[in-house]
């Protein structure tokens, strides 16, 4: 089974955000990027199929150069090679097409996306890459189990779950869910050190529509002060009277 | 070339955000010289849905749609954009909705924004307002292709009255058996509980409730209010409560009308996915918590004597203003 997993390059969670140039671009000054958590969980997942039933797991990304310590953390974790498409990820139909090419060329039986890249929150590169290349797609997956072509993948509704059942070749938004958080890997050394001899292949962009830009950003306005009350009775009155929400 | 809108239902009923939908596509319709047309499946009461403005429903009766199927759904769904000549497509942020709607960009070639907040600003070019990073911001974002599509965050828009008389015709999408590749086999769901994407209250607990035996006065607080249950991360991490409960920015975002976190201190990222809620309310023994910063309502003081009141004086309350 090869397997692809689609690494989107985010800011640290931890991360302030700011604008700049007129509140028309992210301001990246000062802040970390590590890999999108949602990836994350899903190389680690990959990390499985590669070590329990022989996969091979390349991961991908859109995005420049600046991206490339995030792709070396995703070798130093464990997979075997990288490919960076050498474009400026600004619009999910753009990203989609991108890794579509990659998939055809690379033939993927698996890809492995997130539920939403933290940063934009577009929430859907893999369903688009899946309709454009007519595979099948489970978002919000927990839990992905292949036996041969055979599929078994349980996906996050709201206020449960639903088991499903499809066929490579596939392609999934995972989250959180698809491996407990104590599985996890942070690269040892010798990961680092292998992950520099692995190879990173940077391609040029094929020509694809952009679908949406984002012309101005704004922080939310700030918030009021807490209104401190030291009685329940006191909450209930005002979640009452003057909150209008109970 | 009206505005088209995907009516969610459960077991033949609409969802409340049916009625946010409709009423949000109600309104783009009327900036664009337009009507809405819904399309549902296998809802009862389809009629409903002109209370809300819509003035067509496509009803698609189709037995092999009663479970959802988000890649027939999204096939069906582009066959009736075609059919009514659509270029603009509402859709909510269910989690059945967020899962079929990028299949519907691929089918159309259309544009897609998700978690939209409010009508467009304009419609040509068509720009909308929307949050991003995770709710520490917002885009005002246009797009650029013939097709629309616009996701409308929960709670963002509500439902607006705006009758008008909505005729329904009977739609039949050429399904086939490519469109069910992939296909439920079980749902795990607690049938008639509040979920977090769509319940008006969510009551939230942290590591400062000790441990999951603390939880009953959570789940008792949550039924006085008819509120859906949600926890932090460490809390679903530890196991003291299930992954689905976890909300933030890596777990599932709140917009409920009314938060309340007890025993959460309030962590960046646990704020970034629950401070689309309108009203927040915290209960921590700690002053200095930094979720103070971003509430509305709070009490310093022991969840463990905070709770237990909260819910008798409620259960009050509740039997006064029943
Ligand atoms: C990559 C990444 C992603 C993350 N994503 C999320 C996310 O999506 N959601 C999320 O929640 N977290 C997330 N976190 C974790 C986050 O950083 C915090 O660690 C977490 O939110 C803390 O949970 P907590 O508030 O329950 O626990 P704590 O921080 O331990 O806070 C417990 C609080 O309870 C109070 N308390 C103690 N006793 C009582 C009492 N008797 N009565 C009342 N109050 C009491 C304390 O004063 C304290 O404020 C993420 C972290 C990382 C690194
Ligand atoms: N620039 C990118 N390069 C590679 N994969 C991406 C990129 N952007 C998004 N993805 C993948 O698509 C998922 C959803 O992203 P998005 O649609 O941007 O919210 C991410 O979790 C990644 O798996």
């Amino acid at each position: 089974m090869k397997i692809l997993v689609c690494i989107s390059n985010v800011p640290d969670t931890t991360s302030k955000i700011n604008f700049t140039d007129g509140d028309t671009k992210f301001d990246s000054n000062g802040v970390q990027f590590v890999i999108n958590p949602n990836d994350e969980f899903g190389l680690t997942r990959a990390m499985w199929f590669k070590e329990k039933q022989g996969a091979s797991v390349h991961v991908a990304t859109v995005g420049g150069p600046s991206t490339e310590p995030t792709i070396r953390k995703a070798l130093a974790i464990g997979a075997d090679e990288a490919v960076r498409v050498n474009a400026v990820p600004t619009d999910g139909f753009f990203v989609a097409q991108q890794l579509a090419d990659v998939v055809k060329k690379g033939g993927y039986d698996l890809i492995i996306g997130g539920r939403e890249s933290i940063d934009y929150n577009g929430g859907m590169v893999p369903g688009i890459l899946a309709s454009l290349l007519d595979m099948n797609f489970v978002n919000t997956c927990i839990g992905l189990e292949i036996e041969g072509n055979n599929v078994t993948a349980i996906r996050e509704i709201d206020g449960g779950k639903e088991k499903i059942s499809t066929t490579l070749p596939l392609v999934i938004g995972g989250q959180k869910g698809l491996v407990e958080e104590s599985e996890l890997r942070i690269p040892n050394m010798r990961g680092i050190m292998m992950a520099r001899k692995k190879a990173l292949h940077v391609v040029e962009p094929i020509v694809a529509t952009k679908a949406t830009q984002d012309t101005k950003f704004e922080k939310p306005a700030a918030k009021g002060a807490v209104k401190l009350v030291d009685n329940v009775d006191d909450l209930i009155h005002l979640l009452h009277n003057e909150a209008k929400a109970i | 070339m009206s505005v088209l809108v995907y009516t969610e239902s459960e077991n033949g009923k609409f969802k409340k955000n049916a009625f946010e939908v409709a009423s949000y596509a109600n309104a783009v319709a009327k900036q664009m010289g337009t009507s809405a047309t819904a399309i549902s499946f296998n809802a009862e009461g389809n009629s409903d849905l002109g209370t809300y403005g819509v003035s067509k429903v496509l009803n698609v009766s189709n037995n092999s749609l009663k479970t959802f199927n988000a890649k027939a759904f999204a096939n069906a769904i582009a066959e009736a954009a075609e059919k009514e000549g659509a270029k603009v497509i509402i859709l909510s942020s269910s989690a059945d909705t967020k899962f079929l709607a990028p299949l519907l960009a691929g089918k159309l070639g259309a544009g897609y924004v998700p978690n939209v907040v409010a009508v467009p600003e304009n419609t040509s070019p068509f720009t909308v307002r929307r949050t991003a990073f995770s709710n520490k911001g917002f885009a005002h974002t246009e797009i650029n292709l013939d097709i629309k599509i616009v996701g409308v965050s929960n709670n963002a828009y509500g439902a607006h009255e705006n009758s008008v008389s909505a005729s329904i015709e009977d739609f039949r999408p050429s399904l086939g058996e490519s469109d069910f590749s992939t296909n439920s086999v079980e749902i795990d769901k607690v049938l008639g509980k509040a979920t977090i994407a769509d319940a008006d209250i969510v009551v939230s607990g942290g590591r400062g409730l000790k441990g999951p035996e603390n939880w009953g006065m959570i789940e008792e607080l949550a039924e006085v209010l008819g509120a859906a249950t949600a926890c932090s991360k460490p809390v679903s991490d530890l196991g003291w409560r299930p992954h689905g409960e976890h909300v933030g920015q890596t777990g599932k975002p709140v917009a409920s009308n009314l938060y309340i976190a007890i025993g959460i201190s309030g962590a960046i990222q646990h704020l970034a996915g629950v401070s689309s809620s309108k009203v927040k309310v915290v209960i921590n023994t700690d002053p200095e918590a930094p979720f103070f910063k971003a509430a509305d309502y709070g009490i310093v003081g022991d969840a463990f004597e905070v709770v237990p009141q909260l819910i008798e004086k409620l259960k009050v309350f509740k039997a006064q203003n029943a």
